[in-house]
Parts: structure tokens; C-alpha cells; sequence
């Protein structure tokens, strides 16, 4: 068997050529929380590990433009500390909170949670409904692309084997804007996703919807932005018959598996249900006021 | 290719060891260290019994790479007493009888000790939603809640709640 190398390049340059380099399978790591437990299992078997962690912008929180970037490899715990991003964006940062313990929590991305590609993982609805962006680095430089169109298939992604993702962007805030980020589970702990749903709004004084966005999480191959469920909040306030139009275009865009966690039927009824909570504190956060999540 | 040779600080002491890529840290803690305390319940981040703090941080020790301990400081279980005396969090583990086949128990009191470090007065909520991801088969967990909350208070150096 040939043996797992290991490197820790200190440049984007460095980290981009050993990518390239490696005669087989070559996977950046950032908190290693899936790569490790899947080189364990056997299921994944590289030949390079490219540890990205102490290249120049991979850990860390910046505001920039009004807007923040957030390292590839920062960890869970660093943005529940970074009180401006949590008042910006508490649905992002609720929805990172969410995966695993405190123990996961110190190790854990948000770059990791969306290159893993899995259909549930917690963080990526969220980031599509914020509009958030890759800085996707490779042999030709960077390129950005948004955050829906990174993950193509269950553990697949957009990326070629020789680029990262250096850092997300989270747009700047317009006034008014807020939002949430819901998943179900049977526990209230330590669990994966039977559906989630992020929700991201703007209102105008009059506490009108000027723009909103709606991802779902875990109920189809991969997380969806759902256009339709965007457009029935905007130019609307939460009455009863825009939610009831958000919770059918919800459901719309489900195409779910049925699983032990949860049946096709159940799936697509309780991601409407979802949206209409997620939009109640998505709106309750843009009008100023408290509201908590999950 | 070789083996990577690893300098760090472990329990305050400069530590060398040499591992392979694949080795976590809680490999080598256990089969080159010798340091046998934190303990092998799933390999795969689910139950906190390989808990150790690496540089302030909690973290399973099971998902993270020997070589990835370089430079850096890492306390484990058997650095948590102070010499011949043990932690608050560890006599209070025992005044509560907070164990039984003790094999959490390691992974508990690294969580706790990191718990109260980052945060000297948790509520019991607080104090059972950090500790998600330590699992307990046998004590169903209360008697290591009293135990955390009271080794709290005696740090605070409030008296124990009756
Ligand atoms: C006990 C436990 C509980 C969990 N609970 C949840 C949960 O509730 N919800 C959830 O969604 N997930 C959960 N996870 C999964 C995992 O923790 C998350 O997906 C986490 O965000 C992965 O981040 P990471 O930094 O550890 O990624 P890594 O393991 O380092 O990497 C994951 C994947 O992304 C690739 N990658 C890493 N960094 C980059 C980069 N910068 N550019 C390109 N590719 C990259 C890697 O090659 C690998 O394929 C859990 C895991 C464990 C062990
Ligand atoms: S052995 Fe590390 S979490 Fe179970
Ligand atoms: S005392 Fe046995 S697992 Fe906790």
C-alpha cells in the first residue's frame, strides 16, 4: 500500500502546486471532521493530504466593503465569538453552530461543510440564502463563484483538483435585512438533517419584503436555491396567503429519497413547514426585532 | 515516505515524537506517548472520550493528525491535576460519584476543565449543551452535571449548592 503523505504549505502558490502535483488523490483539509472519519473508514484512501490551515487568509474574519470574509479553514467556534458577524448574519452563524459538539465545533468549516457535498450538510442553505460566495484559488489565479454552484452531487463539487476555497464572502447588509437558518431533527443534538431551510430577507421602512432568498437543505441530491419561494415573499409583508405561497414553492422544489430519518411525503411537508418558521424569524430579525432561532 | 517527526508541548513539557500521516493524535498519545488516559470509544467524533484541548481549544483528539500537534500546546487528561493534587473538576467527578465504568470519564473532565475555563458560571443548560458530544453509557449524565456545577461554584469560590 502506498503510504499518506502529508503536507502544510505556508503560500496558496505552494498549496496549489502539491494539488496539482500528486501523482493520485490529492484532498485539501481544513478541521478534517469528514476527511478524517471517511481516511478512517477506508472510504476515501488519498494519497496527499494538503493541510491548509497555514496558508495566509485561511483562518480568520474580516469585514470588508461592508461586507465579511471569512477564512476557508476558520473553525464553528471562531464565528460564534465574532459578535459584528453574528449580528449581521445570525443564520449563517446558527447554522454552522449547529454541526456536531463543542469537540467539532474548534475543528469545523465552513469551507469543509461545503466541499464534503453532502445534501445535508447544515451551513451551505444557509450561505446560499446569504448570496455568499467562494474565492475559489487555483494554477490561474482566483476566481469567485457563488455558493450554490459549488456542490454538483452527493460528495461531489464544482472545484478542479487543483483549487480550494480560500475564503466566503458574505455580501454587504442592507438596512432591514435578517436572517435564519432551521433544520429538523429527532434530537435536539449531535444529528443530521432530515430537512433544512435558510432563509435571508431585506424589508423596506413599511417592513414590505424587498428581497428574499430561500435554500433547502437534505431534500434532494443536493442544497437547493429555491427562486420561486424567494419571490413570493417579495412585495409582501407575512400574511397568511404569502406564506402559504412560500410553503407550496418550498415543497415544489423538494425531490427528496425516502430514509430512516424520514419518508418523501414527510420530507416535503415538513421543508414547507420549515420555510414558514425560517421566514417568520428571518422577518422578525429584519423589522430589529429579537428572535431567536432553533 | 518517512516518518514526520513532531515537536510540541504536551501537559507543559517539550514533547518529540515520530508518526505516520495517518495517525491521529490520540494514536499517538496512546501507542507511542504511553499517555493512556484519553480513551478510544468510537474514532469518528461522536463520543468525546478522546477529548484533549490543543492550543485553548477543545477538540477530539481522534480527528486531528499527529502531525498536526507541531508547535503546538496540548493538555491532556493527565495534565489537568496539579502534581499529587487533583483538579476540582476531578474531586468533585468523585465526591458525585459522577462515574461508573469510568471510561468517559476522561473526555468528561477535559471538557469540563475547558467548560469553565471559557466560561466560569455556565447554566445548567449551558453546561449540558457543551458537553453534547461526551457520551455516558452508564450514569445517565445527572450525577456529572451536579458534579460540573459544583466543581464550578468551588472555583467561583462560592459554597457547594446543598
Ligand atoms: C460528530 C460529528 C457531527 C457532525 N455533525 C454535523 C452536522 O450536524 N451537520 C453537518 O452539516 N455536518 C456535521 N458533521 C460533518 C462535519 O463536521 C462538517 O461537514 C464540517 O463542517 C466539515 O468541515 P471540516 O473543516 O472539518 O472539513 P474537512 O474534513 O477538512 O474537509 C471536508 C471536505 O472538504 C474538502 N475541503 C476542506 N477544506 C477545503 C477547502 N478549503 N477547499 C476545498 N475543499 C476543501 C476536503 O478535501 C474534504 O473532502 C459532523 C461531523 C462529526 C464528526
Ligand atoms: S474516540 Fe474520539 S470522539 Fe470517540
Ligand atoms: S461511566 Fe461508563 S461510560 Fe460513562
Amino acid at each position: 500500500m502506498p503510504s499518506l503523505n502529508y503536507a502544510a504549505p505556508t503560500s496558496v502558490q505552494e498549496a496549489v502546486a502539491l494539488l496539482a502535483g500528486a501523482a493520485g488523490l490529492a484532498k485539501p483539509m481544513a478541521g478534517g471532521t469528514d476527511l478524517l472519519v471517511q481516511l478512517r473508514s477506508g472510504r476515501l484512501k488519498p494519497e496527499l493530504i494538503v493541510d491548509t490551515k497555514q496558508i495566509p487568509g485561511m483562518i480568520g474574519i474580516r469585514e470588508e466593503a461592508g461586507g465579511f470574509v471569512i477564512g476557508g479553514a476558520t473553525s464553528g467556534a471562531m464565528l460564534e465569538a465574532h459578535a459584528a458577524l453574528k449580528a449581521a448574519w445570525p443564520g449563517v452563524v446558527e447554522a454552522m453552530d449547529l454541526i456536531g459538539s463543542e469537540q467539532i465545533q474548534g475543528r469545523a468549516s465552513l469551507a469543509g461543510n461545503l466541499c464534503n457535498a453532502s445534501p445535508a450538510a447544515d451551513s451551505v442553505p444557509a450561505m446560499i440564502a446569504a448570496a455568499a460566495v467562494a474565492v475559489i484559488v487555483g494554477p490561474k489565479g482566483e476566481r469567485t463563484v457563488p455558493v450554490e454552484s459549488i456542490v454538483v452531487s452527493p460528495g461531489r463539487t464544482s472545484l478542479a483538483r487543483d483549487e480550494f476555497i480560500l475564503a466566503i464572502r458574505l455580501p454587504p447588509r442592507p438596512a432591514h435585512s435578517g436572517d435564519a437558518y432551521l433544520r429538523f431533527i429527532p434530537r435536539t443534538e449531535m444529528d443530521i438533517a432530515v430537512v433544512g431551510c435558510g432563509v435571508n430577507v431585506t424589508l423596506d421602512a413599511a417592513g414590505v419584503c424587498t428581497a428574499a432568498r430561500v435554500s433547502v437543505g437534505a431534500v434532494a441530491p443536493t442544497p437547493l436555491l429555491v427562486a420561486e419561494a424567494g419571490a413570493a415573499l417579495v412585495g409582501h409583508t407575512l400574511d397568511e396567503a404569502t406564506l402559504a405561497k412560500l410553503d407550496a414553492a418550498a415543497r415544489a422544489a423538494c425531490k427528496p429519497i425516502s430514509d430512516k430519518r424520514g419518508t418523501i411525503e414527510y420530507r416535503i411537508k415538513v421543508a414547507g413547514v420549515l420555510a414558514r418558521r425560517a421566514a417568520a424569524i428571518a422577518f422578525e430579525r429584519a423589522a430589529g426585532r429579537v428572535a431567536k432561532g432553533h | 515516505m518517512s516518518k514526520h517527526h513532531v515537536t510540541t508541548t504536551i501537559n507543559g513539557e517539550e514533547t518529540e515524537f515520530l508518526c505516520e500521516t495517518q495517525e491521529t493524535l490520540l494514536d499517538v498519545l496512546r501507542n507511542t506517548l504511553n499517555l493512556t488516559g484519553s480513551k478510544e470509544g468510537c474514532a469518528s467524533g461522536d463520543c468525546g472520550a478522546c477529548s484533549v484541548i490543543a492550543d485553548g481549544t477543545l477538540v477530539c483528539s481522534c480527528l486531528m493528525l499527529g502531525v498536526e500537534a507541531e508547535g503546538k500546546t496540548i493538555t491532556t487528561v493527565e495534565g489537568i491535576a496539579d502534581g499529587e493534587t487533583l483538579h476540582p473538576v476531578q474531586r468533585q467527578f468523585l465526591e458525585h460519584a459522577a462515574l461508573q465504568c469510568g471510561f468517559c470519564t476522561p473526555g468528561f473532565i477535559v471538557a469540563t476543565k475547558a467548560l469553565l475555563d471559557a466560561n466560569p458560571d455556565p447554566t445548567e443548560e449551558e453546561a449540558r449543551y457543551w458537553l453534547a458530544g461526551n457520551l455516558c453509557r452508564c450514569t445517565g449524565y445527572d450525577k456529572i452535571i451536579r458534579a460540573v456545577m459544583d466543581a464550578a461554584a468551588e472555583m467561583r469560590g462560592e459554597a457547594r449548592a446543598a
